[in-house]
């Protein structure tokens, strides 16, 4: 097989000037770092005052880890390592609550950033011929701009549709004879049970691949996305901590994506002790970008559950593979391509008055996509026998849930002590969803 | 003003007869039931003999209740008195939110409830003697 690369002196680079390049790189990002309030003060407790502190890349271990709160409790600046004239780029990404958080880019780091995506895209074996329909979110989420300035750096002809609509991506991939898809597992399973709906046939269409991320899936999942579309899949790996999409991207061997490591350290870790484990022993997912200068981000806890692969890949890269997301050390749904916590839907709830504290989350499938039904009790006390109170409650709780979390839930009102009680641990979640 | 007992419930099997043990148990009696169906769930409404103490009890095991002030209306059995009713609201700008009746074959008299929105603060109980129809007293209603 040939093997096409983007940067193939980076890709293929021996391990020994990988990581002297590493070194170099996490000593950049640590003074970027010491520029921030939230890491002078972190910094300083283990006495790192500048790079120089940072002799080898064991010592990348001193450095304290930082987590998902660190960012929201330093929302919006504690983590700003430039003057806010030198950000072009501001995206977001859901909190455990409310607060959101923040992440800032220069024009160096789109860059390094997109050049990143082009390296995936192109290691996968798509080329400037390509037609390439991006199906992500665009806006304050990452996958959408992300994988579209790579896919423009590759020369490929970008179609930028976003999600929804399905009757029209449909007629889109036809009329432009559409080869490459960016598009979450459970959007392209729904599409294909819709294609006779609107009267179009894969024959019609000229699609020859998908990259899908933004959800977990079972390589049986990928297997049958394959076979129902006849195309080749790629996963692709990311999150907004660490830029976005593009983190990891499966090459044409498909056998779980490389981590692009002059772009960032992986570590993996016992997520009880911190302590870091071998290749090939599943632990929690800790990063460090290495290419993002106006907000500096290091031994970030992903807090997904993966190992890295021990052997290395035929096609000769020596950026290691990470394998699939098997898990999370928390509570985070995903849903639809999009992170949810139960405590945001909480946090919604307990907002609204004439809703009881008493509520259970339900995820299932519907027509291949992900469903959110929440259910409630109403509050004895403020139920004023109205119907029209009810009506305008559902609407209310749908409108703030959707505020807050950005997706459209179905809302179920029940009467008063109905819904499960819980002695101990509350398990509000129950997840029915359909895995292929 | 008649009280109406409007009750929450989950649209499934057991849950009307649910209401009806407790106020069996509290040895209370219902007159009039009418149910506002949405689907999931529904209104029940009540017309009891002692709503205050339906709505504690059922209140007590956890049901949601609210008690509503409703016209009960009377008027001997004949045809036509429904429209003349709504002629006679309709012409005084009262809006009407809700209603229930029967008639009773053996005395040939129709009792409705009403639920209204008197917009216009208009005096109800002249309004229906007027058209010859007669607003049940508390007394008399609950002496039923």
């Amino acid at each position: 097989m040939e093997f096409p690369f983007w940067s193939k002196d980076i890709e293929t680079m021996d391990r020994a000037r990988l990581e002297q390049l590493q070194l170099q790189r996490l000593r950049d990002i640590v003074g970027y770092a010491l520029k921030t309030p939230f890491y002078q003060k972190r910094l300083a407790k283990v006495w790192i005052h500048s790079p120089d502190d940072i002799k080898t890349l064991a010592d990348l271990r001193k450095i304290p880890f930082t987590v998902k709160d660190d960012l929201r409790q330093s929302y919006p600046k504690g983590l700003l390592a430039v003057d806010m004239e030198q950000v072009v780029r501001v995206h977001s990404s859901s909190g455990t609550t409310g607060v959101p958080t923040v992440i800032y880019y220069t024009r160096d780091d789109l860059n390094r950033w997109t050049d990143l995506l082009a390296r995936g895209i192109v290691a996968s074996g798509a080329t400037s011929k390509d037609i390439f329909q991006n199906m992500m979110s665009y806006g304050l989420f990452t996958g959408g701009l992300g994988l579209h300035y790579g896919a423009e750096r590759v020369g490929m002809t970008v179609i930028p549709v976003g999600g929804g609509n399905t009757q029209r991506q449909l007629q889109i991939m036809k009329d432009f004879c559409t080869t490459a898809l960016h598009i979450t597992p459970s959007y392209l399973l729904h599409i294909h049970q819709r294609m006779a709906e609107f009267g179009i046939k894969r024959s019609e269409l000229a699609l020859r691949r998908a990259y899908m991320g933004a959800e977990p899936h079972s390589e049986t999942t990928r297997q049958k996305l394959q076979d129902l579309y006849q195309i080749d899949i790629f996963n692709c790996y990311g999150l907004s901590e660490m830029n976005g999409p593009g983190v990891a991207f499966e090459c044409c061997c498909k056998s779980d994506p490389h981590v692009w490591e002059d772009g960032y350290i992986v570590e993996i870790i016992n997520p009880v002790t911190g302590e870091p484990l071998p290749d090939g022993e599943q632990g929690e997912v800790v990063f460090t970008n290495l290419i993002r200068h106006a907000l500096p981000l290091m031994r970030y806890r992903t807090r997904d559950l993966a190992y890295i692969h021990a052997e290395p890949c035929p096609c000769g890269r020596t950026h290691r593979r990470l394998s699939r997301i098997q898990g999370r050390t928390d509570d985070m749904m995903i849903i639809n391509g999009v992170n949810v916590f139960p405590s945001q839907i909480e946090e919604v709830l307990m907002s609204i008055p004439e809703v009881g504290n008493n509520y259970m989350i339900y995820l299932s499938t519907h027509e291949g996509l992900d469903r959110l039904t929440v259910k409630v009790e109403l509050y004895q006390k403020l139920f004023t026998g109205d119907l029209s109170q009810i009506d305008s409650l559902k609407g209310k709780i749908k409108d703030k849930l959707r505020a807050s979390i950005t997706i459209n839930a179905h809302i179920e009102l029940h009467e008063p002590g109905s819904l499960p009680a819980f002695e101990g641990k509350a398990k509000r979640v129950v997840d029915e969803r359909i895995r292929l | 003003m008649a009280k109406q007992l409007t009750i929450f419930l989950e649209n499934r099997p057991g849950r009307v007869k649910s209401i009806c043990d407790v106020l069996q148990q509290a040895g209370l009696n219902i007159w009039a039931f009418t149910i506002q169906d949405r689907g999931e769930f529904g209104l029940v409404k009540l017309i009891v003999d002692k709503p205050s103490q339906a709505q504690l009890v059922l209140a007590e095991r956890g049901f949601a209740c609210a008690l509503k002030d409703v016209l009960a209306v009377t008027a001997p059995d004949q045809p036509g008195n429904l429209s003349k009713l709504g002629t006679a609201l309709l012409q005084k700008n009262v809006n009407l939110k809700d209603a229930y009746g029967f008639v009773s074959p053996s005395d040939k008299q129709g009792i409705c409830f009403l639920e209204v929105q008197n917009n216009d603060g208009v005096d109800i109980a002249a309004l229906l003697t007027e058209q010859g129809f007669r607003l049940m007293s508390d007394e008399e209603l609950y002496e039923l």
